[in-house]
């Protein structure tokens, strides 16, 4: 909310810069959050009044003018302003002046621009005629007759040649306070004063408004209001006759331009500048466009449409409250007026509307018919209904002090339902306890009555029956007092406290399980990413899956930003491919990636219930010393350091990602826990991967279960082992897993382990074969083996390799 | 034969003098003291002799086989230590050579900073807690208090999967699922994935990490809040550190906060992290709002507590300095591996 120092000081006489008090209403809630000045930067810059305006010579688009500045010869200056005209009022930079600006068509300067005379087009040109933004204002605020243009001055010719800056008192100071969604009071310059009163203890000046109504007959006479729909609570309005529509005197259209907002015209500056200083929205239609003398308020249908002040039409709702006359919509509620009601020039008698609507009917208008005005921002955070009168008697009281009409007497004000906010019932010792203070009854009612709220004692020292005034609709219960309390007592004197407590820390063993895994992977030299856990739906795609791929039933986002994060991820190989991409096109020559992170599924049984949600990682690399067996080995070292047992690794052919031939599932048992290989050059160029890339993703979730982290101590050995290294030729498609596993099964007790060290292919072996090489350790834990006993068994063991697997044995 | 034991006694002196290698050595020594070495032919030889000339000579021939062997052991470890030395001296490496790489990788900057204060957390009694990215509106809104009108259920706010399934938007729909589980008094915090519907710019991600806290209890104060709060910006930004709270607003608690911490970068003075104020806006927290605790199924007459919520990117990137959000989700490992 841009409150000006100035305006602000109408209510309560502060003696404060902008940053004092920004820095005191912080400490209320109500959070400083910039100040502006107003005035800085503009040197030299004067009153003046074109009094001729000739054709440039040699420039269509330029015109010469003769300006008066107070002095005994008027100052040529040189323009392409099409809004001026001959007696017009402007602000003149004269040669050597300073502008805030930006400059028509420039940059912003640092510091402000310094505006020289010169010659434009040949013809001399003794300073520039300034635009409303070139002297510090928001295109926004420019009022509307010079928005595009010079600044019309609406007053000011008695004064030509002195300083802008004193003739229109723009040295001014505005603060912009952040308003919580809790507080729409704070949305009005009587709300922040009330605010300000009681954090300042300064009082209050506010006079109620006097209407000395000399227009004739009565307001019934012109109008009669009748409420349909519930969502408007009260409906206010008042005749104002014999309007003048012109420009609004200047502080008025000051004061509108510094809290934010365009000066159009009296009528309509005044509707604003009430909504600012009151917080109540209203709008004025012009009565000869008003049919048969009735305004009804009541929601349109499916399918209507309807042409608002901004000549856009919009389509309007079954639940879309409308302002009609007789016959016709003339506004939609609370949003925006109807272009086919709107004040114009010709206006004579005017309908003031100072209304009441509900906030969720506002709201969802708003919403549906995508518009943010003002009003509506009001409306929406809510709006006190008792506040409809005052504020269109202040309406009326501005429209007479600035001659804008005449106000009819009285008012038509249908107000079926009147607000009463609640009493609630305030204790002393919960106050106390929630907020840990020790403040007794009476400080505290000091404290709300500050704030203008009603405190009445009961006969229990602890209980105070608090009613707050009603422009607060957000005290609803006693935690909303506690919470007024302890802002008036200050946030800053409540004490810091360490309780004692003997709560205990936990950890979940998934938390723990996480912690590992990234101690392991990054002692391995692989770097964590995090990447989005929503994805596009052709990652998968990219990955050669079919359409009926479980990894392709997404759980899909209804209102995504893009297709590119419009599913939920159910593997995190695709964001991790396209991270290893990335990388390689930054020139990364090589990288070792890890991630751990949620996979989602649809809930199968009920899709209207929680989806699953599982923790999946993946391990990325490529480059250096990245290949089959390294990508193998960090996911051994991987699964022995999360303590998995048993794990094995089988070939996997057909998994369409991966390389068909360099592709393995690992598992336990029957139970799939991952798989990794080569990712298939396809499906690494549909990644625009031109390198090897080697993937594994693992099913973390498992790991929950699966995980053995209990050390177990065995006795050392006591007796020597005994080893045998074995070099089998065996025909290239026998596996060395199947080996190691036939080695294993007939090893007996006494066979420790077996590692394969060595694999041989070439002449020596011969075409379609390769020579595997062995080391077995035996060992018995009671005696020291002698060769006749290992012999017995490695017979068995060579035995069985050369029937079953046609293994010949090589010397080594 | 005495002449002949120190003329023999005096080669080996001489010859061993001579020796460098541990070869030279072992040739004196079968010389001298082999088989047929010299010395032990000399021994060999005093079977013709007398008695007496046995004695005498036997006990001279001794002696010099004593001292011989003394001799050629010095010399053989002085001839080794020599070898060795010099077998030292060729080793010589320039130790200025940079070392044989060993790779270890790096934790993601968020992992790093939520792991910081988790650590800070867990020393002030608080357990983890986590829960799902995918919640209902139910636990995301309704449970805390949020009106129903209120922006944050639009779908230009939130990410919905069906009118009643969304992204959490926050880590708060964890509270009111720990007030269900645990039993109070217990004191938790919250890290986890948010979702909100901004288009990535620097300093916007629809994707981010918050980390919540809540403390339910019987007596627990908005003393309690402060003096809690006070010691984790402590124990997280150093002890010098001043905190302050200001009045804020949100639906889920009353009073409601937000905290500062006095710039850890200028201690105060002005400075662009902290945009000239001294002061650096850390977290919101507030009193845990009645209604949420009674949506829960606790009593909120008889258990009061606090929460609070905080951005961990918002905290990495002021603690690292990083300028813009979208590098966390970038993952270019050359930004990853600073944060080893």
């Amino acid at each position: 909310m841009l409150t000006p120092i100035k305006w602000l000081k109408d209510y309560v006489d502060i003696n404060m810069n902008a940053e004092d008090l920004g820095n005191l209403m912080t400490t209320a809630g109500l959070e400083y959050e910039d100040q502006k000045k107003y005035g800085e930067l503009i040197e030299n810059v004067v009153v003046g009044k074109i009094e001729k305006i000739e054709k440039h010579p040699s420039a269509d688009k330029l015109v010469v003018c003769q300006i008066n500045v107070g002095g005994p010869e008027n100052l040529q200056i040189v323009t392409g302003a099409t809004n001026i005209y001959e007696g017009a009022i402007v602000p003149v930079a004269l040669d050597n002046s300073r502008v805030p600006g930006p400059l028509h068509g420039h940059e912003k300067e640092e510091g402000g621009s310094v505006i020289k005379k010169g010659a434009l087009r040949g013809v001399e040109s003794n300073g520039m005629l300034c635009g409303p933004q070139e002297l510090g204002w928001a295109d926004k605020v420019a009022p509307y007759i010079s928005k595009d243009g010079i600044w019309l001055l609406p007053e000011g010719e008695d004064r030509l040649g002195e300083s802008i800056v004193s003739v229109f008192d723009l040295d001014q100071a505005v603060v912009d306070f952040g308003v919580t969604p809790n507080r729409p009071d704070w949305l009005s310059m009587l709300g922040i004063a009330r605010e300000v009163k009681a954090f300042t203890g300064k009082p209050f000046n506010l006079k109620k408004p006097e209407v000395k109504a000399e227009g004739s007959g009565k307001a019934e006479d012109y109008i009669s209001v009748e409420i349909r729909n519930p969502a408007c609570r009260r409906y206010t309005a008042r005749i104002i006759t014999d309007v003048k529509i012109e420009q609004s005197p200047w502080w008025l259209q000051h004061r509108l331009m510094l809290a934010g907002m365009r000066p159009i015209n009296n009528i309509v500056d005044i509707t604003n500048f009430v909504m600012l200083e009151y917080g109540q929205p209203m709008h004025a239609f012009d009565i000869s466009t008003v049919e048969d003398g009735k305004i009804i308020v009541d929601t349109a249908k499916d399918g209507d449409t309807f042409v608002t002040l901004d000549g856009k039409e919009r389509k309007i709702y079954s639940d879309t409250l409308m302002i009609n006359d007789g016959k016709k919509p003339i506004g939609i509620a609370g949003t925006m007026g109807g272009l086919n009601s709107e004040i114009e020039e010709t206006t004579k008698t005017v309908i003031l509307e100072s209304a009441n609507f509900d906030s969720s009917s506002i709201y969802h208008t708003s919403k549906k018919l995508n518009i943010r005005t003002e009003a509506q921002n009001r409306y929406t955070r809510g709006v006190s209904p008792a506040i409809c009168a005052e504020a269109a008697d202040r309406f009326c009281q501005l429209v007479e002090m600035v001659g804008a009409g005449k106000v009819v007497p009285g008012m038509v004000d249908i107000y079926p339902d009147p607000e009463v906010l609640p009493t609630t019932k305030v204790r002393v010792s919960r106050m106390n306890l929630v907020c840990g203070t020790n403040l007794d009854r009476d400080t505290m009612k000091g404290y709300l009555e500050k704030l203008d709220m009603k405190v009445e004692y009961t006969d229990s020292a602890d209980v105070m029956l608090v009613t707050p005034p009603p422009t607060r609709r957000d005290m609803l219960e006693e935690v909303d007092y506690t919470e007024e309390i302890a802002r008036m007592y200050g946030y800053d004197k409540i004490e810091y406290s360490i309780p004692k407590d003997n709560i205990t820390v936990s950890v979940s063993k998934s938390w723990a399980l996480r912690a590992q895994a990234r101690r392991l992977m990054t002692g391995m030299g692989a770097c964590e990413i995090q990447t989005y856990s929503f994805v596009s739906p052709k990652g998968v795609e990219k990955m050669g899956l079919s359409e009926d791929s479980w990894e392709r039933n997404f759980l899909k986002l209804l209102n995504p930003l893009g297709e590119e994060t419009s599913v939920m991820r159910t593997i995190l190989t695709p964001n991790m491919l396209e991270v290893l991409a990335r990388n390689l096109n930054r020139g990364n020559l090589q990288a070792k990636a890890f991630e751990i992170g949620n996979t989602f599924m649809p809930n199968l049984i009920d899709p209207n219930d929680m989806p699953n949600e599982e923790l999946s990682m993946c391990i990325g690399i490529y480059g250096g010393d990245a290949d089959f067996f390294r990508l193998k080995g960090m996911v051994e070292a991987f699964l022995d350091g999360m303590g998995i047992k048993d794990y094995k690794f089988t070939a996997e052919s057909e998994y369409e990602p991966y390389h068909p031939g360099r592709c393995a599932r690992i598992s336990i048992g029957e139970e799939e826990l991952g798989i990794m290989g080569e990712i298939h050059p396809s499906v690494a160029k549909n990644f625009e991967i031109e390198e090897k890339v080697y993937i594994c993703e693992l099913m973390f979730e498992k790991f929950l279960k699966l995980s053995e982290n209990e050390k177990h101590y065995s006795p050392l050995p006591k007796f020597p082992s005994t080893e045998r290294d074995i070099a089998l030729v065996v025909d290239e498609d026998i596996l060395v897993g199947d080996l190691e596993e036939a080695i294993k099964s007939c090893g007996g007790e006494i066979l420790e382990s077996v590692k394969m060290f060595d694999i041989y292919r070439g002449p020596q072996v011969g075409f379609g074969k390769k020579s595997i090489a062995f080391n077995l350790v035996y060992r018995a834990p009671e005696k020291t083996l002698t060769d006749d006993d290992v012999a017995k068994v490695h017979d068995v063991v060579l035995e069985a390799l050369r029937n079953d697997y046609k293994a010949t044995l090589r010397e080594m | 034969m005495n002449a002949e034991l120190e003329k023999i006694l005096k080669e080996a002196k001489e010859s061993l003098a001579a020796a460098t290698t541990p070869e030279d050595t072992e040739n004196i020594r079968v010389n001298m003291l082999g088989k047929n070495g010299k010395l032990t032919m000399i021994l060999r030889s005093m079977g013709s002799l007398s008695k007496e000339e046995k004695k005498e000579l036997g006990a001279a021939a001794n002696a010099a086989k004593r001292e011989l062997e003394e001799l050629l052991n010095e010399k053989v470890a002085a001839v080794k230590a020599a070898a060795q030395n010099a077998k030292l001296a060729m080793e010589k490496l320039d130790v200025t050579e940079p070392g044989t790489p060993v790779e270890f990788g790096a934790e993601h900057p968020l992992t790093v900073t939520t792991n910081e204060l988790v650590k800070v957390f867990n020393q002030m009694g608080f357990t983890v807690v986590e829960g799902p990215e995918v919640e209902t509106v139910w636990y995301n809104f309704d449970a805390l208090n949020a009106p129903v009108n209120h922006p944050s259920r639009d779908m230009t706010d939130t990410f919905y999967f069906s009118e009643n399934q969304l992204l959490r938007t926050h880590t708060s729909p964890d509270e009111v699922r720990t007030m269900q589980t645990m039993k109070p008094p217990f004191k938790v915090v919250i890290p986890g994935r948010c979702f909100r519907y901004d288009t990535p710019d620097a300093t916007h991600s629809p994707m981010f990490h918050q980390m919540e806290g809540l403390v339910i209890g019987e007596g627990i104060n908005m003393a309690d809040l402060k003096g809690a709060l006070d010691r984790f910006a402590k124990l997280m930004f150093g002890e010098h550190v001043k905190t302050r709270l200001r009045p804020s607003h949100f639906p889920f608690t009353e009073p409601s906060a937000e905290m500062d911490v006095s710039c850890f970068k200028c201690g105060g003075k002005g400075c662009n992290v902290c945009k000239g104020t001294g002061w650096i806006e850390i977290l919101g927290c507030g009193m845990t709002h009645p209604h949420v605790i009674k949506a829960a199924g606790l009593d909120p007459e008889k258990y009061t507590g606090w929460a609070f919520g905080m951005g961990i990117e918002r905290v990495a990137m002021l603690k690292y300095g990083v300028d813009d959000i979208r590098l966390f989700y970038e993952n270019d490992m050359r930004f990853i591996s600073q944060f080893k």
